[in-house]
């Protein structure tokens, strides 16, 4: 389950940086995978509607939502306790 | 060149139901906005807004009316009544050949489209009711009140998003400074505080859950409201000479194009319009006293204006008053930038300026004299009134008292 998650999330992540899932580290930022504003929050719609959840996100000040979008890792870690939250 | 003055002005909003109420409201420093009443209210993320509660179109208008005219529609023409009663126009037939209407709306018959959408996709029927074309589209409004006042020049809908309002007036203003026209009716409406309004804005995540605070070091983002205002344009002469009373001048207008993203604001594009608007009113920059933000409460706005203010003011934007009425009656979108002319009105008139409320922490990136909170008494000769929209397109326009 924990796997599929990550998978499904580096898979969204590679689509919005135009980029093969192989190619995007857990350690990246979406900096450095060249995503900009409107690409996370496409991101985070496709993160909603993939796993059935709702992501606590404010783009007006993205540090101080509680989903951590420092990189790769800790977007796929928010993501997993989402899911675990929701019980999906 | 004709010179271009303000005789009347109407308006709707969550601060009250005519210019007046409203301006009374920007004056206390009050707050309309507030929880939302709506169908299916539960499955929306964001529940504030500044709704106009206890609204009923039925109140105002016949059957037969309502039948042809969405909420964006009714909010217009309230206002065009109130807008020119106070100017106490009385056009004869060939004055009315050079009058016309310039409104802004960014989503027109946004409630007819929910309604019908509803009804076709949600409750499976068939048939949607007769008139839903002539009701939602854009030019409804604009059309419906030359019908009203019998006005047959030009008239027609500006669409630029939040600063539709601002380009129409603008274009107003040319009509008449030009000759084409003598008297306008001119300024915006919307009414997009609809299940489908509101969810589209959700998506961008760019809206506060709580407040709308400009400015603010604690701002979350933006807050939509709905109403209408409009203002009647008049020639100078024209109106000097029937012993009207002038609110206000227009005197400049400028628009400019970011042409580098859809909806992240731009510096540089927003400077150019502010100069532009300057050097159109042959004004200096220290003349300016107040200008009235376009101010949305979120983060990228707000910066990104305040730096404008600088980069065209230099030290003189120390001196200078700016502030956000957005933060009392929410963003009107396609109606915002009429609204909030009522503010340079009240200040060039009536020397009270209206404050940006639910400010509660200083932003050194908005380090300006944004009125926090109460209005204040000042004189002001000469006001600007900023619209920034997404897709780059952005209007100021430049009055002074008289």
């Amino acid at each position: 389950m924990a796997h599929n998650v990550q998978d499904q999330v580096i898979a969204i992540i590679a689509e919005q940086a135009v980029m093969e899932p192989s190619e995007v580290s857990l350690e990246a930022t979406l900096d450095e995978l060249g995503i900009d504003s409107l690409g996370l929050v496409e991101a985070v719609f496709a993160i909603e509607e993939t796993f059935d959840v709702q992501v606590p996100f404010n783009a007006n000040d993205p540090s101080d939502s509680e989903f951590d979008i420092s990189n790769v890792q800790s977007m796929i870690k928010a993501v997993e306790g989402l899911v675990a939250a929701a019980g999906n | 060149m004709r010179r271009v003055v303000i005789t009347g002005q109407g308006a709707v909003s969550s601060l009250g139901m005519s210019a007046t109420a409203t301006m009374e409201g920007m004056r206390e420093g009050r707050c309309g906005i507030s929880e939302l009443v709506m169908q299916d209210v539960d499955r929306l993320s964001v529940k504030i807004g500044g709704q106009i509660k206890g609204y009923s179109g039925e109140d105002f208008f016949s059957r037969q009316e309502l039948v042809l005219y969405d909420k964006f529609t009714q909010f217009a023409l309230l206002a065009a009544k109130e807008a020119m009663a106070q100017s106490d126009l009385e056009l004869s037939e060939e004055q009315m050949l050079r009058s016309g209407v310039i409104l802004g709306t960014a989503g027109g018959g946004l409630h007819t489209q929910d309604e019908s959408y509803r009804t076709v996709y949600e409750a499976g029927k068939n048939r949607v009711h007769p008139f839903v074309v002539p009701r939602l589209m854009n030019n409804a409004a604009a059309s419906h009140v030359s019908m009203t006042y019998n006005l047959q020049g030009p008239s027609y809908t500006v669409a630029t998003a939040c600063a539709s309002s601002n380009h129409a007036m603008g274009q107003a203003f040319h009509m008449i400074r030009s000759g084409s026209t003598d008297v306008m009716l001119t300024g915006g409406s919307e009414s997009m505080l609809v299940f489908g309004g509101i969810k589209a804005w959700e998506g961008l995540r760019v809206m506060s859950k709580e407040a709308c605070r400009p400015f603010s070091a604690t701002r979350n983002g933006m807050v939509q409201g709905e109403g209408a205002a409009v203002f009647v344009f008049e020639e100078y002469e024209h109106a000097k000479a029937r012993g009207a009373e002038i609110l206000a001048e227009v005197i400049g207008f400028a628009m400019t194009s970011d042409a580098s993203d859809i909806v992240t604001p731009n510096q540089d594009g927003a400077a150019r319009a502010i100069r532009g608007a300057l050097r159109d009113a042959g004004l200096n920059g220290d003349e300016v006293g107040y200008i009235n933000a376009h101010g949305t409460g979120t983060t990228a706005n707000d910066k990104t204006e305040c730096a404008a203010v600088r980069d065209v003011f230099g030290a003189h934007a120390d001196n200078l008053m700016i502030s956000s009425t957005k933060s009392m009656h929410g963003h009107l979108i396609g109606g915002t930038g009429a609204v909030e002319m009522l503010a340079c009105v009240m200040a060039l008139r009536d020397g009270i300026v209206a404050p940006t409320i639910g400010y509660e922490q200083p932003d050194p990136a908005c380090d300006l004299d944004v009125v926090p909170n109460t209005a204040r008494e000042a004189k002001v000769n000469v006001a600007l009134t900023n619209a920034f929209a997404f897709g780059g397109l952005n209007a100021v326009l430049a009055l002074r008292s008289i």
